[in-house]
């Protein structure tokens, strides 16, 4: 670090000439530029701009993080810990936000599917992803996401030719590992499904060391033809200090169905923000979420669903388990644009709040421009059932055995729309872990 | 359907009922806001020092804040220079005794109104403080809630004869720098009304002021104050009318409720001031500031409001949970059709243990109209065993209205228990149906299932204002329909 800079946009100005020194042949070259040029000109947000309310920023605004550092080597064992243990799939491994082929696995693709990392699509002039980047950001976007295009060097790159079925779930496994001077990463996924295809992908993001302050500032676009359908999750377990920032924008063609699942369940400051745009009939998102958070943690979901046209459909449940002094803030928006008859829109969030000291925010919103439509939202804050707690000590289980058992249950409505068994069973483990008396309860579930 | 649509362009066209204008003589001040004019008011007022200084105190305040933009409304930008602050019918200098001496153009106002003052001394036993533009011109029922101890007046008369109570309790619950129009209001406010309740007194009639808008370019700024002292209890009912104009006009009232240990207010609207034509073209700009300060243990405000008129109604009445038990509510039919816009809700802050919220709100969104919920729920850490349940319904009517929800919820203290949920739908075809199928006609059918919808809200008024509410409510949705 030379000069001591205080404003996080001259920081980020002064590593943006230090990055574009080291790239050359950039496709994303004025992408980028006028990227930064947004970012310079709001910069990062405060307290005082609405979608920030609730998440102060603060402490990656005063953190000077590093661009450019290499992350140190890690081994297969720490790849192997947090791996989803048998799941055959396809696995692309980074670290610190750069593609590692050797912890990589990716195994053989049948044709029609590429799967390859960002840096060597960008890389490869044949591949037309500079001009397709950005394709699936919509006007929602924060400064964050314009951080991410204006300093993405890497990321992963999956399409799928139409009527193809990707025959093994796709893993991107992000691992933070501790660095010299706190490092940002801003890696980029793009996903395209043509029409009738259909996919399975896990964006995991994992912290390796409880010590590291990074920033992950992540961006997904997904782009779904025709009839094509996708299950994405993502999967963020930051180590203590870790900071994430990540947004997922869809774009939805006829009949499509994109099924998200997000699950936040660690790190410093977590903060997701989902787009989705229904813009043909028929096409269909559903929203799951779970957030357990307990210390110091803050976690952040905002979504929003854009219903473009007439006959579309959207399904959000998002649940929180809160203990500690931790906080979660939730803001769901159902947009039904003007014309978008018989638009179909249901959406609810549930909190758990287990310590006294914990925060929620909760704002589920609806935004309605269309008579024929039918939308419903709800929200609640509130403890464990006393009845329930009571019929559980009534039939000699401790107090701590029957609570753990409850907020276990609250916990997996989410975690049991998870399709894919061995990462549903890694997340009931985590969640399990996350309670007392695990070992009771261990029997009864 | 094409002959019912042809209804409806008929029945859209009919004029606002109660847009006539009454010519009377005024004592108007030219528009604009400097000290000066303050002082103007003040001086005109006779009132005492302290007031004016809390006068300026806000003007200095307002002439730094910026207009808020975070409201889902649109208008043209206000020019606050261009309204003339001070406006009252002459004949106040030489004060009205009885309702004889009243002026009886004003009389007769009343009576288009459907509101004679005569018939309602006998009749209705409700006392009435009604405000003609800014100055009160006839009180009734004075003696006899003399007898109980109770104060109800204009706020003018309330400063030159209890200035204590004023004193005390005058921006203890909408501070003057509280926002924009709160700020504005403080600076310039001309009359209103002002009610003491003492204690342990039950006030013996319902208590009602309807307010008009009348001369032209006058922005009327209200200010009602109301404290029900220990274990006291009053309900209050507040209802508008405004004659027909072609300029935007610019209201901007306070209310502030004071309640102390075990009383309960209750405090009732039914607003329907002329809500611009057809084409959106005028209309008054209703920004409100109302708050309820439940300050005492088990005290208990209630709000109830039926927003029908006003081209942008933007208001939330809130309340202050801070004594423990004490208790909030909020009831509200809002209705947009036409152009208008309406961005209201409310604001619970429960600080003390045990307390209670209740928020029922039904939003009825017609032809271009376009609404907002807006509402706050906050648990602070303080309020153990604290309980919200929130319902807000919307009820669209065409393809080109609106209705959105914005309920935010901050929770931080983990006893709490706080529920919100809301839908969006249009009126059942079936419903329609089956209406129809028994020959009712449509415009009944629909008038059946609104006043259905609205129903939770209906029950909590007083009951003269409920069957004025379901009027007003098939009037407003005339041709909506179809």
């Amino acid at each position: 670090m030379n000069a001591v800079v205080n404003n996080p946009v001259e920081h980020f100005q002064s590593e943006y000439a230090r990055l574009i020194g080291e790239l050359d042949n950039d496709p994303l070259r004025d992408e980028r530029k006028a990227a930064l040029e947004r970012f310079a000109a709001t910069g990062l947000p405060t307290k005082k701009v609405e979608a920030w309310k609730y998440t102060d920023v603060q402490p990656i605004a005063k953190r000077h993080f590093n661009t450019t550092q290499a992350a140190p080597p890690i081994d297969v064992g720490q790849v192997d810990a947090v791996r989803f243990g048998d799941l055959d799939c396809h696995e692309l491994v980074f670290v610190n936000g750069r593609f590692n082929a050797q912890l990589s696995r990716l195994g053989d693709t049948a044709s029609g599917i590429s799967i390859r990392s960002l840096a060597a699509a960008l890389a490869d002039s044949d591949s037309g992803i500079g001009a397709r980047l950005g394709h699936c950001l919509g006007e929602n976007t924060h400064a964050f996401t314009e951080l991410n295009t204006a300093f993405l060097q890497d990321g992963a790159v999956i399409e799928v030719a139409r009527g193809v079925q990707v025959d093994k779930p796709i893993v991107l496994l992000y691992l933070d590992t501790a660095t010299d001077t706190p490092t940002a990463c801003h890696p980029r996924t793009f996903v395209s499904l043509g029409e009738n295809a259909a996919a399975t992908l896990v964006e995991s993001f994992a912290g390796l060391d409880d010590s590291s302050e990074n920033l992950t500032n992540q961006v997904t676009e997904i782009d779904l033809a025709d009839n094509a359908r996708l299950d994405h999750y993502k999967i963020v377990q930051g180590g203590g200090k870790n900071f994430h920032i990540g947004s997922i924008n869809a774009r939805q063609a006829r009949d499509s169905r994109l099924e998200s699942h997000s699950l936040a369940l660690g790190g410093n400051l977590t903060r997701t923000d989902i787009n989705t745009r229904l813009e043909a009939e028929g096409a269909t998102v559903i929203l799951n979420g779970l957030y357990m958070v307990d210390g110091k943690q803050h976690v952040d979901h905002h979504t929003r669903v854009d219903h473009l046209v007439p006959h579309t459909n959207s399904v959000e449940t998002y649940r929180g388990v809160l203990n500690g002094n931790s906080r979660a803030v939730f803001n769901g928006k159902v947009y039904v644009h003007r014309d978008a008859q018989k638009t179909d829109a249901q959406q609810s969030n549930a909190n758990l709040l287990l310590s006294k000291t914990a925060e929620v925010d909760t704002k589920p919103e609806l935004e309605i421009y269309a008579d024929d439509v039918k939308c419903s939202h709800g929200a609640t804050v509130g403890q464990l059932d006393e009845d329930a707690l009571f019929y559980l000590r009534s039939r000699a289980i401790d107090e701590s055995t029957a609570g753990s058992l409850l907020t276990y249950a609250f916990a997996s409505e989410v975690v049991a729309q998870i399709k894919l068994a061995p990462i549903r069973e890694r997340l009931e483990h985590i969640v399990l872990d996350k309670l007392p008396q695990t070992e009771q309860i261990g029997e009864f579930v | 359907m094409a002959t019912q649509s042809h209804d409806v362009e008929a029945l859209i066209k009919k004029r606002y009922e109660h847009g006539f204008h009454t010519d009377i003589e005024t004592d108007t001040v030219p528009p604009g806001l400097d000290e000066d004019v303050i002082c103007l008011i003040s001086n005109k007022k006779h009132e005492p020092d302290w007031l004016l200084q809390w006068r300026l105190e806000a003007f200095r305040a307002w002439q730094k804040m910026k207009t808020p933009t975070w409201q889902h409304i649109k208008h043209a930008p206000i020019d606050y220079q261009a309204i003339s602050y001070y406006s009252a019918p002459k004949s106040k200098d030489d004060a009205p005794q009885s309702l004889d001496e009243v002026d009886p153009k004003l009389l007769e106002t009343y009576e288009k109104l459907g509101i004679p003052l005569h018939e309602q001394k006998m009749l209705a036993g409700v006392a009435v403080d009604a405000v003609f533009d800014s100055v009160s011109v006839a009180t009734t029922f004075k003696e006899k809630l003399h007898e109980a101890g109770v104060i109800f007046c204009s706020f003018s008369e309330a400063v030159q004869n209890h200035p204590d109570l004023v004193k005390q309790y005058l921006g203890s619950v909408v501070p003057q720098g509280d926002n924009f129009f709160a700020a504005l209001n403080s600076a310039v406010f001309t009359d209103g009304s002002f009610v003491y309740i003492p204690k342990g007194v039950k006030c013996p009639m319902e208590l009602s002021t309807y307010f008009r808008i009348n001369a032209m370019n006058t922005g009327q700024f209200e200010r009602t104050l109301i404290v029900a002292d220990e274990g006291s209890q009053v309900s209050y009912l507040e209802g508008c009318t405004a004659p027909q104009r072609d300029e935007n006009q610019l209201h901007a009232a306070v209310v502030e409720l004071v309640a102390l240990d075990d009383a309960n207010i209750k405090y009732s609207t039914v607003q329907n001031w002329y809500p611009g034509d057809e084409n959106g073209v005028g209309g008054i700009y209703n920004f409100v500031t109302k708050r309820g300060d439940a300050r005492g243990n088990n005290s208990r405000i209630s709000w109830t409001q039926v927003e029908t008129g006003s081209a942008i109604t933007w208001k939330y009445p809130s309340c202050i949970l801070r004594g423990d038990n004490s208790v909030g509510e909020f009831y509200s039919v809002a209705v947009t059709s036409n152009w208008q816009q309406a961005d209201t809700g409310t604001k619970m802050i429960h600080l003390g243990k045990n307390t209670k919220s209740t928020i029922v709100s039904k939003g009825i969104s017609a032809m271009h109209g376009d609404q907002a919920y807006r509402g706050l729920v906050r648990i602070a850490p303080t309020a153990t065993n604290a309980r919200n349940y929130t319902q807000c319904d919307s009820l669209l009517m065409g393809d080109q209205c609106g209705a959105h929800t914005f309920p935010y919820m901050e929770v931080r203290n983990n006893s709490a228990k706080v529920e919100h949920e809301a839908t969006t739908s249009k009126i059942g075809e079936d419903q329609l149906f089956y209406c129809r199928s028994r020959g009712i006609t449509e415009e009944d059918a629909v008038n059946m299932i609104v006043n259905g919808f609205c129903k939770d809200v209906f029950k909590e008024l007083p009951m003269e204002f409920a069957v004025e509410a379901q009027k007003l409510l098939g009037v407003t949705l005339e041709g909506a329909v179809g």
